[in-house]
């Protein structure tokens, strides 16, 4: 399945508990919560990990809001709305981690 | 609506009751869900197992206390609620204290039967 | 596919409606269906034709009115969130319509895929 986390990892434990919960998927970083995606954040250590078992994705209209598009962590895959929809359509169910 | 078609739907709460509305009004879609002869589940997770913490008292603060309803979902056989060991653990809390009987089951559990769901609802 | 979203929190404090949006139209332009845009919590707030916001900013609810009216999009106001915050039949905009929350369920049990975004 899809899981959407749209909350900053320094401010709340949305990223956490979706990663202790996944049983692998994908992993869609929107809003706030694309700032887990960029180098140099003192969580970035959990995003690397869940690599392994998930595909990792970022929203790129909203690290580009934010001034961190030219930082993004190898490995993180960035995704337009459009490719947002084919996320969704791909996967069977999806989760958002409020 | 398609006559007799029947959907998993699992409604995860991790938010705190009170700070803000989001509890209060899950449940009432939840009783809402009732009506429609769908495979209910609810998941509490993080701070959403306070809302569970039994022996509300809302006196003080002067709002409704809905912790009653609760108890009321199993007149509309809504019974399968799932609580997050982890977060009770990291809360100090026991399924003694849940308001509502309960199975306790780990995050990696809620996820497995999160993966068996078609609707994942979060409020 | 058909798609169906929920929204949770109101205009202009939370990015959330302006994701919703910016999905939904990204799914027409894919050649899916928007059946129903479901605005429960805050999000009612969403639908209040009294909205004004400064001339260089987007109108939130009138892009959501005028999307749903190019692509028959059903937008549905929660009926109990909207009284509490005082929405009624008087302060809609045009394009959206005042209903339970059986709407959000029959949305689930009848679309393809259910998106939710909030805080």
């Amino acid at each position: 399945m899809l899981h959407i986390v749209n909350k900053s990892p320094l401010d709340r434990n949305a990223l956490d508990t979706c990663l202790a919960t996944a049983q692998g998927g994908a992993l869609l970083l929107i809003e706030d919560g694309v700032y887990a995606a960029t180098t140099g954040n003192s969580a970035v250590g959990k995003l690397k990990q869940a690599m392994g078992q998930m595909k990792v994705y970022a929203l790129k209209p909203d690290l580009e809001a934010r001034g961190m598009a030219d930082r993004v962590l190898d490995g993180v895959n960035l995704v337009d709305y459009g490719g947002f929809v084919d996320l969704v359509t791909e996967h069977a169910t999806c989760q958002s981690w409020l | 609506m398609s006559e007799g078609q029947v959907k998993k739907f699992m409604y995860v709460n991790r938010k705190a009751p009170h700070g803000t509305i989001y509890a209060l009004e899950s449940l009432e879609v939840v009783l809402i869900a009732a009506a429609f002869d769908q495979d209910v589940s609810l998941a509490f997770m993080d701070d959403g197992v306070y809302q569970l913490k039994k022996g509300f008292n809302t006196k003080g603060i002067e709002v409704k206390n809905f912790q009653p309803t609760y108890r009321a979902l199993d007149d509309y056989d809504i019974n399968k609620l799932y609580v997050e060991q982890e977060a009770l653990e990291a809360r100090g809390l026991t399924q003694e204290d849940m308001c509502v009987p309960v199975e306790v089951l780990t995050r990696a559990e809620i996820g497995k039967l999160m993966e068996t769901q078609d609707i994942v609802l979060s409020f | 596919m058909k798609i169906a979203i929920l929204i949770n929190e109101g205009p202009y404090t939370h990015e959330a409606t302006d994701s919703a949006y910016l999905f939904a139209r990204a799914a027409i332009e894919k050649g899916h269906q928007v059946s129903r845009v479901f605005f429960y919590h805050d999000g009612v707030n969403n639908s209040t034709r009294l909205t004004e916001p400064p001339q260089d900013d987007r109108h939130v609810v009138n892009r959501w009115a005028k999307l749903a009216q190019d692509h028959n999009i059903d937008l549905v106001v929660c009926v109990a969130a909207a009284l509490r915050r005082g929405i009624k039949d008087e302060n809609l905009a045009p394009g959206f319509r005042i209903s339970g929350l059986g709407q959000l369920i029959e949305a689930g049990i009848q679309a393809d895929r259910l998106v939710t975004f909030g805080d």
